[in-house]
């Protein structure tokens, strides 16, 4: 059975402790961002951000909603980047069957940056990135080195409000119909986003495009031809079936 | 706090106000959440929609400046509409006194204001006494002349109308907030209160923080759990700091600084001990005396004795009136008056209103030391972008400081818990710990006072110094010790063992403590409490969490401080399910209670508010320079021109000072027609130097920004990200412009206001992060704690055409 980090953001400050720690966890160097006019910074996931909160704010009416997001690699079930990134170079994408850590090894240098694009449009999250200097994919690991050791990831350790959440798939999935029930009176649309085939559940209280384009696979909606493909040769028949019938 | 982190779990409503309590205490988090869990209400009420306001239910947006005006409001509803606790606020309260015949408040000014010296003769503020000296008190709350129904009167200008136009919050959002609020002003509800700087930095800002406790006191939620008035303190120590006299105008554990009138210590003694002839008032101030002399003793230690007066002579005395803190501190320096000083971990340079001045300032000293972690605006002021570096006369000394993890010893967090620290690394390379740099100093100085003698040697080599410093050491000094074999409690200690609490501290020179608050902090029985980590409770502390084994809270490990307040006079709980302390069988049980007398209404009963000299909540507080009651009256720069329901425009006794680099838009300046009000964020700490050092903090947020309006962009063209020229009559600044829906435009008085928001972290040490925003905040401060008004002034802004040039 995988591990399950589960992201409750009703409890998100945006604190942003789950970001820093890991970029200390894994001891990368900081970029040298500018403030552009968005507390959303580095703006997106790159070869020094395994994790970025992202911000989104709309005002409904006279309510102000500001949203907050920690995005991460979500560890599929049946990873698509693994299932591409198997056509050009065996292992440079592993999962962890104890675990459920989808881990990019240094195997991955050998991709070439062609490669890489493809494994890119597969992940239907738009998460793996790649090193400039070392030609490596880089991405959330789960932290499987602390994991296996009977720690945390160094996000989860971190999070002051319950928002990061971490452990055995049936605990975490009943925690987060737990609180999705409680959510429910107050916020008609919160939801868990795609918790069947993924070992990162989050918990949105709105919309997942409100949140930000690529939290959710859309429902229906527009999935590039590269995305599609690889889910429909997923052994993800139920999520096949949702964007079929779409 | 007068409550706890943990403690906040219990609150049935949450109002965080003067406070971004997520983005800045982020551990706060955990409990207000938890409570929401429990179904409590959390409000948010500030000027900008901020991360706190995204996890609270309800978030109101108010005018920087107008706190009074809306907790006046709701002072004016929850007397309208019966929301009051009547029991408690008739018994444990103030508000059954008669208040002097010639107190008065007429045209926004309370009786005794002398406009002349622009201060308040406060004899009229006082109780009527009867035959016995004893404050009269009419318990049904009718006299007309009560606490009770002065304040009714003083209220009753505070309309939904005059509130709303003043604030520019809509009458539909101040009755939400009214009515979810004023829900917990009933026996089994509490109500917690949290603020920080955003109620402070005004000229107004005690009498925010007083405004709250009259509507905490009006709804019984002091000294309950979950209630309190929570003032969150910054960092882990901030707490202590102040417990410890880091202010100019305290010894440690909150005596007055002696003063040049007071030359003996009978003097001071007589003039800073409250009587009382109430039998029934504990009146703990009467102390004073035992813990002064103690300090003494922990001082001097032998050198200290009866016949010189315990070495009180030898403290520094003050002038009466002269104001020794930062704004007046920084003027006398611009006046040339100031030689040179000593900075440590501060960085006053950025984080100081008026930083032009401030900086002009600096550069008049001969020389400085500044200890800090890193190089900041403040260590290297003499090498800042618009000044020529051999041309600055100052010699700088840089002391480089440990780490808060290169050190060990206590921190007193916000809750009042003291709580040890270990030592994680050693000090890298030349950084030496605060204690290492000043022991080492002092006996520097000592030696070369020995040796050469000069003025008033005494006072260095009387003191009880010790060799080197070891932190466990002056945890112990702290604590204190007996200095001759007693007897205390039944016990026999030897001479040099530590007291046990501080009722067993002595006026008679055979006690010593630094700090009487800290007494039984580190015991001969149970040895240095704050490194307890045992989570044991009994079943009724467990209900509300209150852990009194884990480390060690002051005073004498009391958690929740006025607890008397949370039981009737018998003794009995207001809210069985969340009792806080209990009298069962002739004792206490739960928390630690506020002194050890059976209940109020029992024989040797107390009144609960034991530090007030006559046992009572103060919702009539005639202890303040500014008025015994809380008036809104306008930041010093302010949109507005007049009033809308008094004549006194902004606060009468403000303190400020004046000098070329000391200019004041004037009330409706058209020039400068924006609100400013600054603040920090998450992800840096205070005047930024310590943080913007942390690569993983500083990517996250690099540089300065201002957030606005959609609105205020659209009518000036600008754009979200566009560079932006921030300036008033002070200075001028660059950002970049945040366009945001989180700051709306206030309708105010019918017309429109803009605010705009800064954090005042960024500064030039850091390449591209842009200038101080403190460029802007005027040199006014609030009358009683000289606290500058960094939360409200008077801007313009307009997009930048690349020519700028501000630092």
């Amino acid at each position: 059975m995988s591990k399950v980090v589960f992201v409750d953001t009703s409890r998100c400050t945006a604190c942003r402790g789950c970001q820093v720690a890991c970029k200390e966890w894994h001891e990368l160097p900081a970029n040298d961002t500018r403030q552009t006019g968005s507390h959303q910074n580095p703006p997106d996931l790159n070869p020094y951000n395994y994790k970025v909160v992202r911000f989104s704010e709309h005002l409904d009416g006279d309510t102000v909603r500001w949203y907050f997001f920690p995005d991460q690699c979500r560890h599929c079930e049946e990873p698509p980047c693994k299932m591409e990134a198997d056509e050009h170079v065996k292992g440079a994408v592993v999962r962890d069957g104890k675990t459920g850590a989808v881990i990019f090894t240094p195997k991955s240098k050998k991709l070439s940056a062609a490669a890489f694009e493809k494994v890119r449009k597969f992940c239907p999250y738009n998460v793996p990135r790649r090193n400039p200097d070392t030609g490596a994919m880089v991405k959330c690991s789960m932290c499987n080195e602390r994991v296996v050791r009977g720690m945390p990831p160094a996000c989860v350790k971190v999070c002051p409000t319950g928002t990061m959440n971490f452990g055995e798939r049936t605990d975490m999935l009943a925690l987060a119909k737990k609180r999705l029930q409680e959510l429910k009176a107050k916020h008609p649309k919160a939801r868990l986003v795609d918790p069947d085939s993924v070992n990162v559940i989050y918990l949105l209280i709105d919309e997942p495009a409100r949140y930000y384009e690529y939290a959710a696979v859309p429902e229906g909606g527009p999935l590039g031809r590269q995305q599609f493909l690889a889910w429909l040769f997923s052994p993800l028949k139920k999520s096949v079936d949702t964007v079929a019938r779409g | 706090m007068t409550n706890h982190w943990i403690d906040i779990k219990n609150a049935d409503a949450v109002l965080i106000m003067g406070s971004n309590a997520a983005e800045h205490h982020p551990i706060s988090f955990k409990w207000v959440l938890k409570a929401k869990d429990n179904g409590a209400t959390v409000i948010h009420v500030d000027p900008k929609f901020s991360r706190t306001s995204a996890r609270s239910d309800i978030h109101v947006p108010l005018r920087s400046g107008t706190d009074i005006a809306f907790l006046g409001g709701m002072i004016k509803y929850i007397l309208d509409n019966g929301k009051y606790f009547r029991e408690y606020v008739a018994e444990y309260t103030n508000a059954a006194h008669i208040v002097n015949r010639d107190f008065d408040f007429k045209d926004g000014l309370f009786s005794g204001f002398d406009a002349k010296g622009r201060r308040y003769d406060t004899k009229s503020w006082t109780f009527e006494m009867d035959g016995a000296g004893i404050p009269k008190r009419d318990k049904t709350l009718k006299d007309p002349r009560c606490v009770f129904q002065l304040m009714k009167k003083h209220y009753s200008r505070y309309t939904l109308e005059n509130v709303s136009a003043v604030t520019g919050v809509s009458r539909e959002n101040l009755l939400k907030v009214y009515e979810a609020y004023g829900a917990t002003g009933v026996p089994d509800k509490a109500g917690t209160m949290m603020y920080a700087l955003g109620w402070t930095q005004h000229t107004v800002g005690v009498q925010n923080i007083r405004a709250a406790a009259i509507i905490q006191l009006l709804l019984g939620n002091i000294g309950i759990p979950g209630g309190g008035i929570n003032a969150l303190r910054g960092e882990p120590n901030v707490q202590g700091s102040t417990d410890h006299a880091l202010l100019y105008h305290i010894l440690p554990g909150y005596h007055g600084v002696p003063l040049a009138d007071w030359p003996t210590l009978a003097d001071y003694n007589k003039a800073n001990t409250p009587v009382t002839k109430d039998p029934a008032s504990a009146n703990w101030w009467q102390n004073r005396p035992k813990y002064v002399t103690s300090l003494l003793k922990g001082w001097y230690g032998e050198k200290a004795a009866k016949e010189n007066d315990f070495c009180y002579g030898l403290l520094p005395k003050a002038e009466k009136g002269v104001d020794y803190s930062y704004m007046f501190l920084f003027d006398r320096m611009y006046q040339g008056k100031i030689r040179g000083g000593f900075i440590f971990g501060l960085n006053p340079m950025n984080s100081l209103a008026n930083t032009v001045k401030s900086r002009a300032s600096m550069d008049r000293l001969d020389w400085v030391v500044v200890s800090d972690l890193h190089h900041t605006e403040t260590t290297d002021h003499w090498r800042r972008p618009d000044i020529i570096p051999a041309d600055n006369k100052t010699e700088y000394f840089f002391l480089p400081s440990a780490h808060r993890i290169e050190k060990e010893g206590t921190v007193s967090n916000s809750g009042r818990w003291l709580i040890w620290h270990h030592k994680a690394i050693e000090p890298a390379g030349e950084a030496r710990t605060f204690g290492y740099m000043v022991v080492g100093m002092m006996k520097a100085l000592r030696e070369k006072y020995r040796k050469e003698g000069g003025a008033l040697p005494e006072a260095l080599l009387f003191q009880d110094w010790p060799e080197t410093f070891v932190a466990e050491d002056w945890t112990k000094r702290i604590n204190g010790f007996f200095l001759a074999d007693t007897t205390f409690g039944g016990k026999a200690y030897k001479k040099g063992q530590l007291v046990p609490t501080f009722g067993a501290l002595a006026a008679d020179g055979s006690t010593s403590s630094l700090n009487w608050l800290y007494t039984n902090s580190f015991t001969e029985e149970d040895g240095n409490k704050s490194k307890r980590r045992d989570p044991k409770q009994t079943p009724m502390q467990e209900k509300i969490g209150l852990y009194p084994n884990w480390a060690w809270a002051w005073p004498v490990n009391r958690r929740i401080i006025y607890n008397r307040a949370s039981v009737d006079p018998a003794g009995k709980s207001w809210n069985p399910q969340k009792a806080l302390i209990s009298w069962q069988d002739g004792k206490w049980v739960g928390d630690v209670p506020d002194g050890p007398w059976p209940p109020m209404a029992s024989s040797g009963g107390k009144n609960p508010f034991i530090m007030q000299p006559q046992g009572f909540g103060q919702i009539f507080g005639p202890g303040r320079l500014d008025g015994p009651f809380p008036e809104h009256y306008e930041p010093v720069e302010t949109p507005l021109t007049a009033h809308p329901f008094s004549r006194q425009l902004s606060s009468p006794v403000y303190k400020s000072v004046s000098s070329d680099l000391d200019p004041l838009a004037k009330p409706g300046d058209p020039a400068y027609p924006i609100v400013l009000t600054t603040y920090s964020l998450t992800e840096h700490w205070c005047g930024g130097g310590e943080t913007r050092n942390v690569p993983a903090l500083l990517e996250a947020e690099p540089g300065l920004y201002v957030e606005m309006s959609h609105e205020l962009a659209k009518e000036k063209g600008i754009k979200n990200g566009d560079e932006v020229i921030v300036e008033n009559v002070r200075g001028k600044v660059k950002a970049v412009a945040m366009v945001t829906v989180r700051i709306r435009p206030f309708t105010v008085q019918g017309k429109t206001v803009h605010l705009v928001g800064m954090p005042f972290c960024f500064g030039w040490s850091t390449p591209k992060s842009r200038g101080a925003a403190n460029r802007l905040t005027p040199s006014v401060a609030d009358p009683n704690t000289t606290i500058f008004e960094l939360k409200a002034c008077q801007v313009n802004l307009r997009k930048s055409d690349k020519t700028g040039g501000t630092a």
